[in-house]
């Protein structure tokens, strides 16, 4: 029966062409629209994540409690063994050490003498080691401006705003002026290797980033770090998997009652991530069911105006003696081969254009210019184990149940009247 | 009459203390008498107890009246080298290992000098108390075993880094030996504690001192003073910007 109902679909386009494309192109929508959701709020979750809170991170107790005013005194001391245990006890996570500092930015004249000072906020990553991901994290590569990354100790990149206003140009001298751990005055030279634009405000504004061994000798901390980031391998917050590397380093490193012991968080735990983290959740559910709803009516809609259209059909198959179960289910039948036939073409469909923007995204940094909080630019869509499904189900069973309503009146149809509708 | 005795004992001891206590001013006069010089030269250790360690800084001073001062600091390494110049109100720090010459100013001047409690703005400060303070002498306390003074100081000149002072002043010596520091709104900001005082050259002079900010955790800075000599020859070309880059 099923090939047959295969051929009568393939001979009578009228019955199959347009209920798959309607089918196929509702639920590449939904494929769409999913991905790109997800992937936008993941990519300001992840911007943040990167700059900022990693997916876990540790840190002295202490430290936690100040750590809006980067309290380098408080930091964590030997934070070369607590990162080998780290990569012993975690190893699909990607461990990074860090160092945020403030300061003031002094540019020389020939003579040594200041010409301008400028405020400003510093991160030191590992930018030198061959094997580290740093560069890539921070997307550094594509965000310079003028110049290159940093290629020998002493070298340092600022944000392009600043250099502009400060004056200097890759291949100038710049002195940083701060406070060391043990807060003595630190004075540290660096030559200035690259201009960087994150097209973010915040970090624009007055940034400067430097390797992390130059800010351990500018800033005294031999072997300590302020924080140390974990990644998740796939680049995606895992909550049920950071809880459990939380739960377990805790157990082992934590001491309440030691203020310089370690201490690790989630992402959930910084910055309101973890309301913005439900709050975003809550509403790609809400969007996508009104999303899937709307889709859905259209579907079921189609569905129904497919098997009214066929009343006259129905009317002679059941003059002709067929029976009406049999009109029915083959009638259902047809809608699943429809519906299945759309739903494959809509995710095919769907899928390229997520990979697509998965991979290149879209530059939305006109819009973002004069953003003041840590969003990226560039948005990505974002294909889940959820993306897979969450078009095919609605794109399969919308139609199915719009037949199946449409086709209760078969079994309404008199023979009498029959007779009469051929007749006419 | 036993009952008229204490009464009278005691009105005949207050006016007798009353008639030897010396008022604030006179007090401050010589406080300054040991503490001020013409100029001096000194070296010093400062060991700063941080919460969690303790560093040991060494360093050589010449200063010359309230005007100049210039430091250059010995060990340990990392700061071998560091000179730091003050002319008048104005401060310079060479850093070696940079090769430049940093006017401190501003909000930095209220930074820990080499992260002990001491802030640049202590530095810059001149210690000649009757200056900038009117005194009060407002009590007699003991501080371990020494009978001190307890005189208020409130400063009339407004650009002053302490706006009150409370001193316990030894009443043989005429040297502090315990000091707390005020905001203007009356928050305690440091307290010092002065002690090992020495009979140099015919003045007490304190060899320690201990530095508390009240404001900052840790467990205070030690400063003691090594050799000292007061009232020497030191050439001009000590207190110049060129000095520190030699």
């Amino acid at each position: 029966m099923i090939r047959f109902l295969l051929k009568g679909l393939i001979r009578d386009r009228h019955r199959s062409l347009l209920p798959i494309i309607v089918t196929a192109v509702g639920v590449m929508l939904t494929i769409v629209f999913h991905s790109w959701l997800t992937g936008v709020l993941g990519d300001s979750i992840e911007y943040n994540a990167r700059f900022s809170s990693g997916h876990v991170k540790a840190m002295t107790p202490a430290y936690h409690n100040n750590m809006q005013q980067m309290p380098n005194d408080l930091a964590i001391l030997g934070a070369g063994q607590t990162m080998d245990s780290l990569r012993e006890l975690f190893p699909f996570m990607d461990w990074v050490e860090r160092i945020h500092f403030a300061g003031l930015i002094d540019v020389p004249d020939e003579n040594g003498e200041t010409v301008i000072q400028g405020n400003a906020l510093g991160l030191g990553i590992d930018l030198l080691s061959p094997q580290s991901l740093e560069a890539e994290r921070l997307n550094l590569e594509q965000s310079l401006r003028t110049g290159d990354l940093p290629k020998q100790p002493g070298e340092a990149l600022m944000s392009h705003e600043f250099s502009v206003k400060l004056g200097i140009a890759p291949g100038d001298l710049f002195t940083l002026i701060g406070s060391t751990m043990y807060r003595e005055l630190a004075v540290y030279n660096f030559t200035l290797c690259g201009t960087i634009e994150f097209g973010t405000t915040a970090l624009d504004r007055g940034s400067v980033i430097v390797d992390l061994q130059d800010a351990r000798l500018a800033l005294n901390m031999e072997d300590a770090a302020g924080e140390i980031l974990g990644f998740n391998a796939s680049g995606y917050f895992d909550q049920e998997m950071t809880g459990e590397v939380i739960k377990d380093f805790n157990s082992r490193f934590y001491d309440e009652e030691n203020i310089f012991s370690t201490l690790m968080i989630s992402l959930r735990d910084q910055n309101n991530m973890g309301t913005f983290l439900d709050y975003s959740t809550k509403l790609v559910g809400l969007l996508l069911v009104i999303f899937i709803t709307a889709m859905s009516i259209i579907l079921w809609n189609a569905g129904l105006l497919g098997g009214l259209r066929r009343y006259g059909e129905f009317g002679m198959r059941l003059a002709i003696g067929e029976e009406k179960n049999h009109v029915y289910v083959t009638m259902i039948y047809e809608s699943l081969i429809i519906g299945i036939l759309g739903s494959v073409t809509g995710v095919f469909l769907g899928m390229i254009i997520a990979f697509y923007l998965q991979k290149n995204g879209i530059d939305l940094g006109i819009m973002m210019k004069n953003a003041s909080i840590m969003i990226p630019s560039v948005f990505h869509a974002r294909i889940t184990a959820q993306t897979w499904y969450i078009g095919f189900i609605p794109g399969v069973f919308s139609a199915l149940i719009g037949t199946m309503l449409a086709g209760v009146g078969i079994y309404k149809r008199q023979t009498a009247r029959l007779i009469k509708e051929l007749q006419a | 009459m036993k009952k008229l005795t204490v009464p009278f004992l005691f009105i005949l001891y207050s006016l007798s203390l009353h008639a030897q206590a010396p008022d604030g001013k006179e007090i401050m006069r010589r406080i300054d008498q040991n503490m001020s010089s013409d100029n001096r030269f000194f070296t010093s250790k400062m060991i700063i107890h941080s919460v969690r360690s303790s560093r040991t800084l060494e360093s050589r001073t010449w200063t010359r009246g309230k005007e100049n001062s210039f430091t250059e600091y010995l060990f340990p390494v990392r700061e071998e080298g560091t000179k730091m110049l003050k002319l008048g109100d104005q401060l310079w720090i060479y850093s070696p290992s940079t090769d430049r010459t940093l006017q401190i100013t501003g909000h930095m001047l209220r930074q820990a000098v080499m992260g002990s409690d001491m802030s640049y703005e202590d530095l810059m400060e001149d210690s000649k108390l009757l200056n900038h303070y009117n005194a009060e002498l407002t009590g007699s306390e003991k501080v371990g075993e020494h009978d001190c003074w307890v005189v208020e100081l409130t400063a009339f000149d407004p650009g002053v880094t302490y706006q009150g002072k409370k001193l316990w002043v030894d009443k043989d010596r005429y040297i502090p030996l315990k000091e707390e520091l005020f905001a203007k709104s009356g928050t305690l900001l440091k307290r010092t504690e002065l002690s090992d005082i020495t009979n140099i050259d015919g003045r007490w002079y304190p060899k320690k001192i201990v530095f508390k900010d009240m404001l900052q955790d840790g467990e205070g800075t030690e400063f003691i003073i090594g050799e000292i000599r007061f009232n020497i020859d030191i050439p001009d070309y000590v207190f110049s910007k060129g000095n520190l880059k030699k």
